[in-house]
């Protein structure tokens, strides 16, 4: 009996004690996971599937695969160099003729007439006009004579580009660039290159509004922080009183404050200020305004944490060591505030580059961000590739950006033991 | 009330007739007038609402004086900003800025006042030196323990020779033993530095142990102002008789006075010669003060005709390895202290019925508690 024990502990002893930590932990674990089940389930069908979608339909490209299956086989074997050998031409006249009965054509047709306009034309003619299967042997000559179109290189290489199964068309769009008709990269005509300053456009609205937040953001965290309990309640209430009130309500809201009949320029009219009604709304000066408005308390609630953590005592020592105010703020407060700082700014950030509603209600043309245009592509011309080469685009943009705030925090920590 | 040393050495720190209220009702401190001479260790004692915290607030300038002047080095400084008062502080929870390493905390009241690059250097190095820290110099305060970050402080408050140090209980979060350790090294800072140290505490063994004098707090009063040996043998009144040290109560009236002393009869019978130190007259209520290690337990059967010799019932003693402690019922105090030689207690049984004695000038008639 004591040596079935004593080998029992001498075994149990054997067992490194990591694994056997590890094992004690384990029930402990496994509890804690069927917590956070409900809400990773969540997460999976709402959040993480949803992305993957887009990111899958940003490199997707299987429609003309789809219709035109002949066509994209003998394709595979074409140099590129000449117009494509007669084959070719019957597999397509043969695919168009299938699509026909289908009644597939203009799926191919939309997705072709992106990378090269005026191929809607050419294909939904071609069916058109296509009344039967050519000859053995001059189905080059048939097409060619139906739409001169299809005697162009540059035709069949639209479609060979866009033969899938994934494609870099969208994500290249995204950022005015374009394969040309040998397959090199090149910029996009001007006139159709404008994501590039939409992209510049919302990175520097989301900027200034983050800015703006920070300059206007930052004395009421110091407010709130340091006011007695009470009155400090009160303003909080204040800061958070925007959360209970419809994004669009306060949307709305500026746009009776700033239109050229509204408070603010009738007010400055009847104070003499101005004669002619400024310009306050649907511009870019609007847009700063609402944004700001509207995303202030996540600047502020950080800020308000971390300054909530700084002890007075430090501005006190400061002062009692010889430092004037401004010195103490610059030297002692401010430092101690930068977590905060980073956190508000990357929250403020992060959000404005998102915003829609706000820029499409209170902005001019020339203020339209990026997700304007990703909802355009969505809900209007249901052009999802491109949408969501955008939302890839955007999306790449802002967890590079997190992840450099992440670095930055971690360096915080290690070089700051907020400890005290 | 000022009593203590009397000495050549100017004030250094005056305060002159001064009132602090905070709500406009009630004062914290009520008419201080108290001074400070140069190179001298003051303690600020009194138990927490006294007012110390507040007289000391107002010397560093973080709360204005609702009435009154505070002189510094004689200037008149109630309206001087804190930072150009040239006065060193250490707080209670060290305030070491977090976001800066010990050599930046010790090196930031030179580098406020602009002083050149070498200087800066030799002095923060030779502050750490004192404070035996050269060796943590790019630590940060929150990889330091509680006795270290005092230290660095004391080095950040001591580094810049400003003309007053001031510090608010700084050993209050520190444990016992590293407390009386960092009490003597403060002692040894005040004596080889020749600075001028006002000390906030309520812990009234640590003002004993480290001060020149001691202002004793009560009520926004200062109580008494004496040297420690002086507030122990000579306390005024009952408050500092029992805030400073142990102490035994009996009450009682005033029979007769005569010159020095008085005739007290104990409530609970029999009389007792006492120091009259803070009677009103004859038949006045008193608090006799008798300090637990000028008490003699006299066995059963020791003759004798003491002056004050009082029946007691042991209630039962208390091992505490230098000394032991009798507590015994003395005329309605049924927790009367009497400092043993240890062993002494063996005898002792709780029941027992004595006789104790002390001498008539280390018995006290105060002001009735």
């Amino acid at each position: 009996m004591t040596t079935a024990s004593l080998t029992g502990a001498n075994a149990a002893a054997n067992v490194p004690l990591k694994r056997r930590l590890k094992r004690a932990e384990r029930a402990r674990q496994l509890k804690a996971l069927a917590l956070v089940v409900p809400l990773l389930l969540f997460l999976l069908f709402t959040f993480a599937g949803p992305i993957a979608g887009m990111l899958w339909r940003a490199v997707d490209d299987h429609e003309v695969r789809r219709v035109l299956p002949q066509t994209v086989a003998a394709l595979a074997s074409w140099d590129g160099k000449d117009l494509p050998d007669e084959n070719t031409y019957a597999a397509l006249a043969s695919d168009i003729q299938a699509a026909r009965t289908a009644g597939t054509v203009a799926i191919a047709a939309k997705r072709l007439n992106y990378a090269l306009n005026g191929f809607r034309t050419i294909l939904t003619s071609t069916a058109r006009n296509l009344k039967a299967m050519p000859e053995p042997g001059t189905a080059r000559e048939t097409l060619g004579k139906i739409n001169a179109a299809w005697r162009d290189r540059a035709t069949w290489t639209t479609i060979r580009n866009a033969s899938g199964p994934l494609t870099s068309f969208y994500l290249l769009g995204a950022l005015d660039l374009v394969r040309n008709a040998d397959g090199a990269i090149v910029a996009a005509p001007s006139d159709q290159a404008i994501y590039r300053e939409v992209f510049a456009r919302t990175f520097l609205i989301s900027l200034g509004v983050t800015v703006l937040c920070l300059i206007l953001g930052f004395p009421v965290a110091y407010l709130l922080a340091t006011l007695p309990p009470g009155r400090s309640n009160l303003l909080m209430i204040f800061v958070l009183l925007p959360f209970w009130t419809s994004l669009l309500v306060r949307t709305c809201a500026w746009i009776v404050l700033l239109q050229s009949k509204g408070i603010v320029n009738d007010s400055l009219h009847w104070l003499g200020i101005i004669d002619e009604p400024l310009r306050l709304i649907y511009n870019r000066f609007g847009v700063c305004v609402a944004m700001t408005h509207v995303l202030l308390p996540f600047m502020i609630l950080p800020l308000y944490s971390s300054m909530k953590a700084i002890s007075p005592a430090y501005m006190r020592a400061a002062a009692s060591l010889g430092a004037p105010p401004l010195t103490a703020f610059l030297r002692i407060y401010l430092p101690q505030t930068l977590p905060g700082i980073g956190a508000g700014s990357l929250l403020v950030f992060i959000l404005a580059l998102g915003y829609y509603i706000t820029p499409a209600l209170v902005g001019g043309a020339a203020d339209q961000m990026i997700s304007y245009f990703i909802a355009l592509y969505t809900t209007e011309t249901a052009n999802w590739g491109l949408a969501s080469a955008l939302g890839a685009v955007l999306l790449l943009a802002t967890i590079l950006l997190a992840l450099v705030y992440g670095k930055l925090v971690q360096g915080q920590q290690v070089t700051g033991g907020m400890k005290n | 009330m000022e009593a203590g040393i009397v000495t050549s050495a100017p004030a250094l720190v005056r305060f002159s007739g001064i009132q602090k209220t905070y709500d406009g009702e009630h004062l914290v401190v009520k008419n201080l007038d108290l001074d400070i001479r140069k190179g001298e260790f003051v303690t600020l004692l009194g138990p927490s609402g006294s007012g110390k915290t507040t007289t000391l607030m107002m010397l560093a300038g973080f709360e204005v004086p609702t009435q009154g002047e505070i002189y510094l080095a004689d200037r008149p400084i109630k309206n001087m900003p804190p930072h150009k008062r040239d006065i060193g502080m250490v707080f209670q929870n060290y305030a070491l800025f977090p976001h800066l390493t010990i050599e930046e905390n010790v090196a930031f009241p030179l580098s406020v006042r602009k002083t050149g690059k070498a200087e800066t250097q030799e002095r923060v190095k030779a502050a750490l030196r004192m404070i035996k820290m050269e060796a943590l110099a790019q630590r940060r305060p929150g990889q330091l323990s509680g006795g270290q970050q005092q230290r660095v402080a004391l080095a950040r408050a001591l580094v810049f020779n400003p003309q007053l140090v001031l510090m608010d209980e700084p050993l209050g979060a520190l444990d016992k033993r590293l407390r009386e350790q960092m009490q003597l090294e403060i002692k040894q800072l005040h004596e080889t530095m020749g600075i001028t140290v006002v000390y906030v505490t309520h812990d009234q063994s640590e003002a004993l142990t480290m001060s020149d004098r001691i202002a004793v707090f009560n009520d926004g009063i200062v109580q008494q102002i004496d040297r420690p040996d002086a507030l122990y043998e000579h306390p005024v009144n009952s408050f500092v008789a029992n805030f400073v040290g142990e102490n035994n109560v009996l009450s009682g009236s005033v029979e007769t006075v005569d010159k020095d002393y008085c005739r007290v009869a104990l409530k609970a019978g029999g009389t007792v010669v006492a120091r009259a130190v803070n009677v009103s007259g004859t038949g006045a209520a008193t608090s006799l003060s008798v300090r637990p290690e000028r008490v003699s337990i006299l066995m059963d059967g020791t003759p004798g005709e003491q002056p004050n010799r009082l029946p007691a019932k042991v209630q039962n003693t208390i091992y505490l390895g230098d000394h032991a402690l009798a507590v015994l019922d003395v005329s309605g105090n049924s927790e009367f202290m009497v400092k043993l030689q240890p062993g002494a207690h063996d005898s002792l049984r709780s029941g027992e019925d004595v006789f104790i004695t002390f001498r008539p000038e280390d018995c006290l008639a105060l002001d009735p508690v």
